[in-house]
């Protein structure tokens, strides 16, 4: 871990990676009332924008994901985390489609996060960056879009964290967006889900090294607590038969128990190595922020406490998509935005994936979700008149 | 509700591929299905409750220019439609119908479903509240080849229609036409049309309150229309089309 960690303290203004960087000068105004910037945007683009720009697919990560949706990560150089979904006659096809994504805002993948320097003080932001939600990673994503010259997304798609900003973008900028695919989301971060971040954020402020947020000015990581976090939330993604298909109650290199605290069981092993990779590639602050966003995040008090009144009026077209064995987003919530959507007589298709994959479904292989995702970008590129001859 | 009584298997490919054919398309449409896609006007904005594979909403979609919405409770039905372009829900008539408002759909279709309601009364009177017109068709369990069944053999009714052993069927809620029309009129919901078929889905002229299409027909097919006035009495309905 020591050799990564120490390139990872280098923060993103200071890294050399791969990607777009937009510099907005415009301060944005988050929902806490800060007029926040200038601030920088970090993103990818893939495949090519046609000439009326109609083509355009906005991409949107999940907690701790970032741009590199379909190429080698910078620092890891593991593969993009959709790699499967986004390529050449793939799903999101980039022969046909223009795929954007942006680093959210508050993230540490090259947008303005909690990591980068305050230019008021010369130190890093750490817990003087403003708490950011949901709707202000959008309103930042916005003026991306704004500056790229693109008015109107074909679709907007992630899955999770992701997946909550795509029901941002549909209830914000409705007229933006032709077509909403959230994935494995809800409209609201449940209670449960709020205790199991209060958990991880509680693991890296309980970390020494984590200094009251300022480890950056000091030179040090809470790389513990932030792996503690990491292995909590990393439980949440899976789903019990998953985790007995793969590990059972194997041990790890050995044949017996060994009567004491090592990672004797191959499912420890496994989650100790989330744990210790993870803080190479993620900054402990931007988890703390990013996760608050989310627990913010309630679609419906936002529109006064009904959420069919946040889509009134859409003429955007809807695919919800859930997995089976999800419990951190479950079906339910997905059928109560169903619901809700429509009660405002809106366009929605629904589709319940089964698998034993658990919440992380959305990254992995599933068939079911590249057809049905497929079959559904194909019958909206048809009522938009997208055709193949650019 | 039952997904595999809706298995008219629709050639999407082919559709797609001659979309001109509207006629051919209508002829692979099953019998019901067919006089049912017949009874709807372009444009109109239409719900097909246990859409099941898709088949009547693809060809409402692609030859009438319909505003189509479909519902139904197998996955394999929700993930096939969804992935040939339908805006299809998984859901079911008990449970996701409450969330629509009123007269959201001019037309809602109920196909071979009402028996596997678990309230077919309520799924009828949210039809006609969530619809300018429900159109629904049902087995008829009062055809005669279901009683003969019932009579010389003394076994539970297998036929075209109701395929399922009793053990495990899904059509928990059977009717007759007669029984049928008593419900509409307790409940208040006018019968604006109504159409009985016999065994090879073809239309009978028979009064479908008299006990000759009680007795011979195998399905049938009613429009429906909440009734907003003081009078159950069926009004002659405009047009051909709903």
């Amino acid at each position: 871990m020591s050799a990564s960690t120490s390139l990872r303290l280098r923060p993103a203004w200071d890294q050399n990676w791969p990607g777009y960087r937009l510099l907005v000068c415009e301060p944005l105004r988050l929902d806490c009332g800060i007029d926040f910037g200038p601030f920088t945007i970090a993103y990818q683009t893939y495949g090519t924008l046609n000439l009326d720009r109609s083509n355009a697919i906005l991409v949107c990560h999940a907690l701790s994901g970032d741009q590199y949706v379909a190429d080698p990560h910078p620092i890891t150089g593991k593969p993009g985390w959709w790699e499967t979904m986004v390529g050449p006659g793939l799903v999101l096809d980039t022969d046909r489609f223009f795929i954007v994504c942006a680093n959210v805002l508050g993230g540490c993948m090259g947008t303005t996060g909690p990591q980068d320097i305050n230019p008021e003080t010369g130190e890093p932001w750490a817990l003087s960056f403003p708490v950011i939600t949901v709707h202000d990673m959008v309103r930042a994503q916005k003026r991306l879009l704004d500056h790229l010259g693109i008015d109107s997304l074909f679709c907007v798609t992630g899955g999770s964290m992701g997946g909550m900003q795509v029901l941002q973008w549909a209830a914000s900028y409705p007229e933006s967006v032709f077509a909403a695919v959230p994935i494995a989301a809800a409209a609201r971060h449940s209670a449960q889900n709020i205790a199991f971040h209060e958990v991880g954020r509680q693991a890296i402020i309980a970390d020494p090294d984590w200094s009251g947020g300022r480890y950056l000015s000091l030179g040090r990581r809470p790389v513990r607590g932030l792996a503690v976090a990491r292995m909590a939330a990393h439980i949440t993604y899976l789903s019990e038969a998953a985790l007995h298909r793969k590990f059972g109650r194997n041990l790890q290199d050995r044949r017996a128990v060994t009567y004491g605290f090592d990672a004797d069981f191959q499912v420890e092993s496994y989650l100790r190595h989330q744990g210790s990779t993870f803080v190479d590639r993620f900054d402990a602050n931007s988890y703390l922020y990013i996760t608050r966003a989310m627990d913010y995040f309630d679609l419906a008090v936002e529109h006064g406490g009904s959420l069919s009144s946040a889509f009134k009026g859409t003429h955007s077209r809807f695919c919800i998509i859930s997995f089976t064995s999800d419990w951190l987003f479950p079906t339910s919530e997905s059928r109560e935005l169903v619901h809700a959507l429509n009660a405002v007589a809106a366009n929605v298709s629904f589709v319940e994936i089964e698998t034993d994959n658990g919440h992380d479904a959305f990254l992995l292989h599933e068939p079911e979700l590249f057809k049905t995702l497929r079959g559904f970008l194909t019958g909206c590129a048809e009522h938009r008149g997208l055709t193949r001859s650019w | 509700m039952a997904a595999s009584n809706r298995s008219a298997a629709l050639d999407f490919e082919r559709a797609e591929a001659h979309p001109a054919a509207a006629d051919s398309a209508a002829g692979r449409l099953r019998r019901d299905l067919r006089l049912i896609a017949e009874m709807i006007g372009p444009g109109a904005r239409v719900l097909d409750i246990g859409c099941g594979d898709g088949a009547l909403l693809a060809y409402l979609v692609r030859h009438k220019n319909v505003d189509g919405r479909g519902m139904e409770l197998s996955q394999s039905g929700v993930n096939s439609c969804v992935a040939h372009g339908l805006s299809v829900i998984q859901g079911d008539a008990d449970r996701d119908l409450e969330a629509y408002t009123n007269g959201a759909f001019d037309v809602v279709v109920l196909s071979q479903t009402l028996q596997a309601t678990r309230q077919p009364r309520k799924v009828l009177e949210t039809l006609v509240r969530i619809g300018r017109r429900a159109i629904v068709s049902f087995p008829n369990f009062g055809f005669w080849r279901i009683r003969m069944h019932l009579l010389v053999w003394g076994r539970m009714p297998v036929s075209n229609l109701l395929t399922h052993p009793w053990y495990e069927t899904p059509n928990i809620h059977l009717c007759t036409i007669r029984d049928f029309v008593a419900m509409c009129d307790e409940i208040g919901v006018r019968v604006e049309r109504s159409v009985t078929l016999d065994r090879h889905g073809r239309p009978y002229p028979l009064d479908p309150r008299g006990s000759l299409a009680n007795l011979l027909a195998e399905q049938g097919v009613f429009v429906l229309s909440e009734n907003r006035g003081k009078t159950s009495a069926a009004a002659p309905m405009a047009g051909w089309r709903v």
